[in-house]
C-alpha cells in the first residue's frame, strides 16, 4: 500500500511538471496546426530560454534569500528575457530552417532534416560557448555566463521556497504553486489570444485553409512568424518555470523535455491548444504514477516514450482531437 | 510534354559509356577498386592518412559508419521511412555481442554474430508490424523513442550491467599467419618496408592493431552491396520505389506496401544489427553512453549528406562524416556543429544529396514534367 501523503505528492508534483510540459508543447502544437511540420528545433527554443533566465539572474545579482518584493520584480524581468530570447531563437529557426523549403513547397522529411540541422547546431553553440567566447577573446570578461560549458548551469532562485499546505506527510512549497498557476494562466491566455484575437483569426484561418486565407488577406507569412514567435514566447516561459522547478539547466536539456512536450502534444492531439494542456498534465501525472507501481523514478523517460507510442498507434489524433483550425470560431 | 523529354540530344554520360563495357572488363574494375581498398592501410598515402589518430583504426571506424550508412539507406532512400532510432538497432547488436560472449555467456564469435542479427531483425519486426501504420512524421518520432528506449533499458536494468557497460568482449578468431610488408615514404618516393614496419599481421584480430577489422568491414560491406545491388534492381526495389514516390498509388496498384516497408525495415535492422555488432568486437568494451541519440543523427546525417536512395551515396557519407573529423581533430569539437549547418544548407539548396540516384532524377524530371502541366492547367483556369 502506497502511503495516501506519497499519492498526494506524485500527483501534485506530476501536475507541475505537467503544466511545463503543456506549456512548452504549445511550440509544437502551433507550428504542427499551421504547417503540419515538427519543429524539431523547438527543443533548443526552449533550451536558449533557460539560458536567457539564468543569464537575467546572474546579471542582475539574484540570489537566494532575497525579500518577496525584489525577488518576484527580478523574476519576472527574467520570464520577459526568457520569453524574448526563445521568441527571438524561435523567429531565427523560422528563418533558417524553414522560409526557403516553404516557398519551395519542399516535403516534409527535408524540412525535418533542416530542422535537425538548425537544432544541432543551436544546442552545440550553447555546448561550446566556452570555446566561442576563448576566440573573440572575451572569455575573461564573460566568464560569470560562459564557464564549464558542458555542465549544469544552476538558476539563482531568488524567492524564498515558503511551505503554503501541509497535510500529514503531504506538503505544497510555494515554488511548486507558482509554477503550476502561472502555467495555466499562460495557457488560458494564449487560448483566449488565439480565439479572440484578430490575429489568432489569422493563425486559424492560415491552419483551416492556407489558399483561402491567403485570398481573404490574410499575410501567411506574418502569420508562420507569429506562430513561431508565440511558440517560442510560451516556451520561454516554460524555460523560466522549469529552471523554478529544477533549478539547472545544461546545453542539451532540450531534447529528451523536447520529446516529452512533443509526447504531451500528441497525447492531448497535435494543433490542438487546449489538447497541449491536457496531453501535458496526464503526461505528467503517468510518469509520476509510475513509481506507484514498483518502477524505479529513472525509467520513467521510458514510460514516457512507452506512453508516446502507444497513444500514436492507438489513437494518433490525441485525447481531443487535431484541429487548431477548428478551434471555435 | 513528353516530347520535349525525347527530344533532348543523347549525350554520352559516363555512366552510360560504363554500361557500354564488356560484363569481364567490368568485374575487372570492380575487383581492381576492391583491391586498392583493401592494400589502403598498408601504403600509409601521405595526404589520406591522418597525422593525429592511427589509420587503421580510422579506416576501420569509416567503414563501419558506411556500413550502417547502407543499412540505413535501405530504410531512409528505398523505403522512405524516416527512421531516427536507428542506433537503437545497432545498440542490440552490440549487447548481444556484449552479454553472450562476456557478461553472461562464453558463446563461440560466429553464433554470437548469427544471434545479433537474429536478435536485431526480430526487433525491427516487432517495432514495425505496429509502428509503419502511422504517418512519416509520426513514424520518426516513433522511432526516436525506441532508440532512447533502447539505450535507457541498457542504461537502468542491473542485467545489463547498467551505466558500467560491457568490458571484454570477444574479438573474432584469428590466426597468426605473417606479417604484411608497409609502404613508406620519403617525399614523393616510396619503399617497401619488410621490417618492423610490416605492423599488420594477417590476420590477427588484437587490441592494437585495427586494420584486421577493417578488412572484415570491408569484406560485410562487399556482400552487403551486391545483396543491396541485387535487391534493388528485384521486384522488393520497384515495389520500395513505388511506396516511396506515393504510397496510396502503390497501394491501388497492387503493392502490398504495408509488408514492403515492414521488410525494408527489417532488412535495415538486420545490417544495424550486424554492423553493431563487429563494432563491439572491434572496441571491446560498450556502454549505454556509446548509443546517445547522436549517434543516430550521425548516421542520417551520413545518408542525407550522400544522397538517400544511392547506396554509392551512402558509402560517401559515410565516409565524410567518420573521416573528415579524425582527419582535422583540430575541429573536432566543432564537428556537430558544422554537420548541423551542414544537414541546414543540404537541405536549403541541395535537398538530394552529394550522389543523388539516378532514378531520382528521372523521377524529378517526371514531377517537373507533372509540375508544369498542372501549373499551364492553373493558369488556364485562372
Amino acid at each position: 500500500m502506497v502511503p495516501l501523503s506519497t499519492f498526494l505528492d506524485l500527483t501534485f508534483t506530476g501536475l507541475v511538471i505537467g503544466a511545463i510540459y503543456a506549456l512548452f508543447a504549445l511550440g509544437y502544437t502551433l507550428v504542427y496546426g499551421v504547417l503540419r511540420l515538427i519543429n524539431f528545433a523547438h527543443s533548443e527554443v526552449f533550451m536558449w530560454g533557460s539560458f536567457g533566465a539564468v543569464w537575467a539572474m546572474t546579471l542582475l545579482g539574484a540570489h537566494s534569500g532575497m525579500n518577496w518584493v525584489a525577488a518576484i520584480g527580478l523574476l519576472i524581468v527574467a520570464l520577459v528575457v526568457a520569453m524574448l530570447v526563445s521568441g527571438g531563437v524561435a523567429l531565427v529557426v523560422e528563418r533558417i530552417a524553414y522560409r526557403r523549403l516553404r516557398e519551395k513547397h519542399a516535403p516534409p522529411l527535408v524540412a525535418l532534416i533542416s530542422a535537425i540541422g538548425a537544432s544541432f547546431m543551436l544546442s552545440e553553440i550553447m555546448g561550446l560557448r566556452d570555446r566561442i567566447a576563448g576566440w573573440v577573446g572575451l572569455d575573461g570578461v564573460l566568464g560569470d555566463y560562459v564557464r564549464q560549458a558542458r555542465e549544469n548551469t544552476s538558476f539563482p532562485n531568488p524567492l524564498p521556497n515558503v511551505q503554503v499546505l501541509a497535510v500529514g506527510g503531504f506538503e505544497i512549497r510555494s515554488n511548486q504553486l507558482i509554477v503550476l498557476v502561472a502555467a495555466i494562466l499562460m495557457m488560458v491566455a494564449l487560448d483566449q489570444f488565439v480565439s479572440r484575437s484578430r490575429l489568432g483569426r489569422g493563425v486559424r484561418a492560415v491552419s483551416q485553409n492556407p489558399e483561402a486565407a491567403a485570398l481573404m488577406g490574410v499575410n501567411q507569412k506574418r502569420v508562420v512568424q507569429l506562430t513561431f514567435f508565440i511558440g517560442g514566447l510560451m516556451a520561454g516561459a516554460a524555460a523560466l518555470l522549469y529552471l523554478l522547478h529544477i533549478g539547472v539547466t545544461r546545453y542539451n536539456v532540450g531534447f529528451i523535455l523536447g520529446i516529452k512536450a512533443f509526447t504531451a502534444a500528441v497525447l492531448g492531439g497535435i494543433g490542438n491548444i487546449r489538447g497541449a494542456l491536457v496531453g501535458g498534465l496526464v503526461l505528467g501525472l503517468a510518469e509520476n504514477y509510475a513509481t506507484l507501481f514498483g518502477l524505479a523514478s529513472s525509467w520513467k523517460d521510458v514510460v514516457s516514450f512507452l506512453l508516446l507510442i502507444v497513444v500514436l498507434l492507438f489513437r494518433p489524433t490525441g485525447i481531443l482531437g487535431e484541429s487548431l483550425g477548428k478551434a471555435r470560431a | 510534354m513528353s516530347t520535349s523529354a525525347t527530344a533532348k540530344p543523347v549525350k554520352l554520360t559516363l555512366v552510360d559509356r560504363w554500361s557500354a563495357l564488356p560484363k569481364p572488363a567490368q568485374i575487372l574494375v570492380w575487383v581492381l577498386i576492391a583491391l586498392f581498398f583493401f592494400v589502403l592501410p598498408l601504403m600509409n598515402l601521405p595526404i589520406v592518412s591522418t597525422p593525429d589518430a592511427q589509420f587503421g583504426s580510422v579506416l576501420a571506424t569509416v567503414a563501419n559508419y558506411a556500413l550502417v550508412a547502407l543499412g540505413l539507406n535501405i530504410v531512409l532512400g528505398y523505403a522512405g521511412l524516416l527512421d531516427l532510432g536507428y542506433v537503437g538497432f545497432y545498440a542490440i547488436g552490440a549487447y548481444t555481442v556484449g552479454v553472450g560472449g562476456s557478461l553472461h555467456g562464453h558463446i563461440n564469435w560466429f553464433v554470437l554474430i548469427i544471434m545479433a542479427v537474429t536478435i536485431s531483425t526480430a526487433s525491427g519486426l516487432l517495432l514495425g508490424a505496429p509502428t509503419l501504420r502511422v504517418r512519416g512524421d509520426y513514424l520518426a518520432i516513433v522511432t526516436l523513442g525506441f532508440g532512447e528506449i533502447i539505450r535507457l533499458t541498457a542504461l537502468n536494468s542491473p542485467w545489463l550491467n547498467q551505466a558500467r557497460g560491457i568490458t571484454g568482449i570477444p574479438r573474432p578468431p584469428s590466426t597468426e599467419l605473417f606479417g604484411l610488408p608497409s609502404l613508406v615514404w620519403d617525399g614523393a618516393t616510396a619503399k617497401v618496408d619488410l621490417g618492423d614496419g610490416a605492423k599488420s599481421i594477417f590476420l590477427k584480430f588484437g587490441l592494437l592493431d585495427a586494420v584486421p577489422y577493417y578488412w572484415l568491414a570491408l569484406i560485410v560491406i562487399i556482400v552487403v552491396l551486391i545483396a543491396d545491388k541485387l535487391l534493388q534492381a528485384s521486384r522488393v526495389g520497384r515495389a520500395w520505389e513505388a511506396t516511396r514516390e506515393d504510397e496510396e498509388a502503390a497501394e491501388l496498384n497492387g503493392v502490398p506496401t504495408f509488408r514492403f516497408k515492414l521488410l525494408a525495415f527489417a532488412m535495415g535492422a538486420f545490417v544495424g544489427g550486424l554492423s553493431g555488432a563487429l563494432y563491439a568486437s572491434r572496441i571491446g568494451s560498450i556502454n549505454p553512453d556509446s548509443f546517445m541519440i547522436q549517434l543516430s543523427m550521425m548516421f542520417l546525417a551520413a545518408v542525407v549528406i550522400g544522397g538517400q536512395g544511392n547506396r554509392w551515396g551512402a558509402i560517401v557519407g559515410g565516409v565524410v562524416v567518420a573521416y573528415l573529423p579524425e582527419r582535422f581533430r583540430e575541429f573536432a569539437d566543432f564537428r556537430i556543429v558544422v554537420f548541423g549547418l551542414l544537414l541546414l544548407l543540404l537541405a536549403n539548396f541541395r535537398p538530394q544529396g552529394l550522389l543523388p540516384p539516378r532514378r531520382a532524377k528521372r523521377a524529378q524530371r517526371a514531377d517537373a514534367a507533372t509540375k508544369e502541366l498542372e501549373g499551364t492547367e492553373e493558369g488556364a483556369r485562372a
